[in-house]
């Protein structure tokens, strides 16, 4: 059993952690940086509630190792909050109720925000798409799809 | 849920990457993207006691129209697309996510027999570069596949290069049914179809996943022997291969 230091960037600040060789980016966010908006549902890469961004990227954080991390820029949830102005892709999700118990969404909203980077004008199909890695047991999607029509439209009106 | 202990290593070259295992045989396992290892260590079908990780071995990150390296991830080789069939196949796999991390090298040596890159090197007649501690060696993809999750590469092997030679006046086509886009497919269809001067067919190569223990080559569906599971009939199957062979023939016709 191997242990490493890691340094990596986490939603813009230098961070630090000793894990185990076994240890995923999900359980390191969480319980070493004390970081529990990335929620953990399955733990084994179907329900994408755990999805962060790496250098940008959207990854599942519970199928990327701590120690694969060491040197990457990360973006959690708790990187969208910037005091009292909601991202617009939390904006979206807040008009819209996209959400019944919430445990899904942090995945959601990461997927979404670089979704919409890469893509400023979906259809209604894209949307859906994007959102095919990403379970919710509750809402049904209907009003998720919405949150994040209405999130690209905020995003376009800048 | 938690993968086993393991000792993790990161070489950063290739040399140093056949050294561990050839130190560690069959204790050790190769991981690259992670995105079908990483799963089966957590549900702890798989118990590495050494993960040697490539994902920092520079000389396995090149892409090129004949040859790619095994490292590049698949979300490169989709914005790139060296080859036109990578431009078809790659959006099917998985989701973005997956695609950041998952590499072509990870999906090939993997051999799911329901995963889209192994049809992929069948199709075009790839060759596959292994090196181990004897150097390296070239393997045909049609030598390549054995069964379920099972490859010709031994222990002390590493999946280096993926080498597509040049087919021409050639068209190719995929398509593949799954529940939902992204799902692993029920079934799927890639075609390669070549034609002479006159715009004649002279050679094409169906190949079929989900269908069997390895990527199929069949000359057409009635072929198959597909097996019943929780998503699908065997006849269902069966069914829809014949239809997506037809469509995926007279699309790479049309491309040739």
């Amino acid at each position: 059993m191997s242990e490493h230091q890691v340094e990596l960037m986490v939603n813009g600040k230098p961070r630090r952690a000793t894990v185990e060789g076994r240890q995923t980016l999900a359980d390191a966010l969480r319980v070493e940086l004390e970081l529990t908006g990335t929620h953990v549902g399955c733990e084994h890469g179907v329900c994408g509630s755990c999805t962060v961004l790496v250098d940008g990227a959207p990854v599942r954080s519970c199928l990327m190792l701590a120690v694969q991390a060491n040197g990457r820029s990360v973006t959690t949830v708790e990187g969208l909050a910037h005091g009292a102005n909601m991202h617009p892709v939390r904006q979206g999700f807040y008009e819209c109720h996209s959400f019944q118990c919430g445990f899904c969404t942090p995945g959601i909203v990461m997927t979404t925000a670089a979704f919409l980077a890469g893509n400023p004008s979906p259809t209604e199909h894209e949307v859906r798409e994007s959102l095919a890695g990403n379970l919710c047991r509750c809402t049904g999607y209907q009003s998720i799809v919405e949150g994040v029509q209405r999130a690209a439209e905020l995003m376009r009106e800048g | 849920m938690r993968p086993a202990p393991f000792d993790y290593v990161a070489p950063t070259t290739i040399e140093e990457v056949v050294a561990l295992l050839a130190e560690h045989g069959e204790d050790a396992k190769i991981v690259a993207g992670g995105q079908s290892l990483i799963p089966m260590m957590a549900l702890r079908l798989a118990r590495p006691a050494v993960l040697v990780d490539i994902g920092g071995v520079d000389s396995l990150q090149h892409v090129g129209p004949g040859s790619i390296g095994a490292g590049v991830t698949q979300a490169t080789l989709e914005r790139e697309a060296p080859h036109p069939l990578l431009a078809e196949v790659l959006p099917l796999i998985a989701h973005p996510a997956i695609r950041n991390r998952g590499t072509i090298g990870g999906s090939i040596a993997h051999a799911d027999p329901a995963a889209e890159l192994p049809a992929v090197a069948l199709l075009c007649d790839a060759e596959l570069v292994a090196r181990g501690p004897a150097g390296e060696r070239v393997i045909a993809a049609v030598d390549f596949f054995e069964s379920y999750l099972t490859t010709a590469l031994a222990p002390d092997e590493v999946l280096t290069e993926i080498r597509f030679p040049t087919h021409h006046r050639t068209g190719f086509a995929f398509r593949e049914v799954s529940r939902r886009h992204g799902d692993f497919a029920l079934v799927g269809a890639g075609a390669r179809v070549t034609v002479d001067r006159a715009g004649d067919v002279v050679d094409q190569r169906l190949v079929f996943i989900g269908v069997g223990s390895t990527p199929v080559i069949a000359e057409d569906a009635s072929e198959l022997e597909p097996s019943d599971d929780v998503h699908a009939t065997a006849a269902y199957r069966k069914h829809v291969a014949g239809v997506l062979a037809r469509d995926v023939l007279l699309t790479a016709r049309s491309r040739a």
